[in-house]
């Protein structure tokens, strides 16, 4: 598949898809670990309204003949997947069955950018030149804006609390910046996805996303991030070993079979 | 009246006994869920625009929709599709789904969002307008969860959505 660009719409929806559907996985697991049942209940909703944005790409490839929408989610190896390394890291030490020690400060650092980021890239599909990734676009914007909020407060809030939750969160925030350099990027396919028109330039939407979120990060104190050039780049399927063991948990359950409908 | 519009008067009339699976005050017309209805001889094809796409009812929707439909007279097979254009906003819902959610215990959306992008809501249960949000996220992806400081009771909203968002 590698340097094999025949159809941009593809690869972008490859790139989409399993960002989001990594990110809801790495949600996923927070399940009855949040630090309230309130918060809880309110990352599962986040978590189940991004899987549902997950299946909305991978039902694009779908109709566009690339497979069955389950088996592009679930079956894929990590070798195959478009999404960002920042996705793909765990949630911190531990299993989510056995003993997690997951890092709040981490999930919240972690989703605020992410959320940033997606709410960009989504703006920007909004004005596509195909006409599916506009539709999708209008349907995501509406309910990232809620998932924009919550973690914009969490964001905010615990930056300016205690001096233990600033540094927590300082630390947090770096370990995600310093995944950030492939968020943006389309990998490979960039020439074919931009001249087609799908969605604006990696540079004109890292500079919007300065834009954008400056003011939260002058509410907090801290300096605008810039991206960096990407170690790895999960765009063009380069990752880390954390992705295939999630990709093997997520699935278990449909591999056990494969034409049963779930 | 032509045969294929007594079939559709048939089919929105079907359409309007089948319930939001988890409110069942409330019909996925009432919900503004039906976005056109197609016949072509005896082949039904109903559009639906899903309310939040991770909405795990979706599937349990079109399944009681195409069970529901199929008892249609002189309709042979049903499709339901669903479609993102136009996207479903809460402003949808008809005056009968409002009253329907009520009644369930859930306030409607409100019709205006402010320039904020905060809003209103009265209490599902006594009216007042004396109330806290307590979460915007509910226990399924379209519902929040607010308090009322008049009745002290705790109720749900279903959550405005609207393209401006
Ligand atoms: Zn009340």
């Amino acid at each position: 598949m590698t340097g094999n660009i025949e159809n941009p719409v593809v690869e972008l929806l490859f790139q989409l898809a399993d960002d989001d559907y990594l990110f809801s996985y790495r949600g996923s697991e927070w399940l009855g670990l949040a630090p309230h049942i309130e918060e809880d209940v309110a990352f599962s909703s986040i978590t189940q309204d991004t899987m549902g944005h997950a299946t909305m790409f991978y039902r694009l490839l779908e109709g566009l003949g690339v497979g069955v929408a389950d088996s592009l989610a679930h079956i894929r190896p990590a070798s195959e997947r478009k999404n960002s390394i920042l996705v793909e890291r765990p949630n911190g030490e531990g299993y989510y069955m056995d003993n997690p020690q997951y890092d709040w400060a981490y999930a919240v650092a972690r989703n605020y950018i992410y959320t940033t980021a997606k709410k960009i890239k989504i703006d920007s599909l909004k004005s596509s030149s195909d006409e599916t990734l506009r539709d999708a676009a209008v349907k995501v914007s509406m309910e990232i804006y809620y998932h924009l909020l919550h973690w914009k407060t969490w964001f905010v809030q615990l930056f300016n609390a205690t001096e233990d939750a600033r540094k927590r969160m300082t630390t947090a925030l770096e370990k995600v910046l310093a995944d950030c350099g492939d968020l943006f990027s389309y990998g490979e396919a960039a020439t074919a996805i931009t001249n087609a028109g799908l969605i604006e330039s990696e540079e004109v939407l890292v500079n919007r996303w300065i834009e954008y979120v400056k003011p939260v990060f002058e509410t907090i104190k801290v300096e605008v991030p810039t991206f960096g050039k990407p170690q790895q780049n999960g765009r063009n399927q380069e990752h880390t070993k954390e992705l295939q063991q999630a990709i093997d948990t997520m699935s278990e359950v449909y591999a056990t079979d494969l034409a049963a409908s779930w | 009246m032509a045969a294929v519009d007594i079939m559709i008067d048939q089919i929105y009339k079907v359409l309007d006994t089948v319930k939001d699976p988890e409110i069942d005050t409330v019909s996925v017309l009432d919900l503004g869920m039906v976005e056109h209805v197609d016949i072509d001889g005896q082949q039904v094809v109903i559009k639906m625009l899903p309310t939040f796409s991770g909405c795990p009812a979706l599937n349990i929707i079109k399944g009681n929709i195409e069970r529901a439909i199929k008892t249609v007279e002189n309709v042979d097979s049903v499709e339901v599709q669903f479609i993102f254009n136009p996207p479903w906003t809460s402003d949808r819902i008809t005056e009968k789904g409002k009253a329907g959610l009520k009644l369930f215990g859930i306030a409607p959306p409100p019709k205006y969002l402010e320039e904020d992008g905060s809003w209103h809501v009265e209490c599902a249960y006594c009216g007042s307008d004396y109330v806290t949000m307590d979460n915007i996220f509910g226990p399924t992806a379209c519902r929040s969860i607010l308090y009322c400081k008049s009745c002290k009771n705790p109720f749900e909203a279903m959550k405005p959505i609207s393209t401006i968002m």
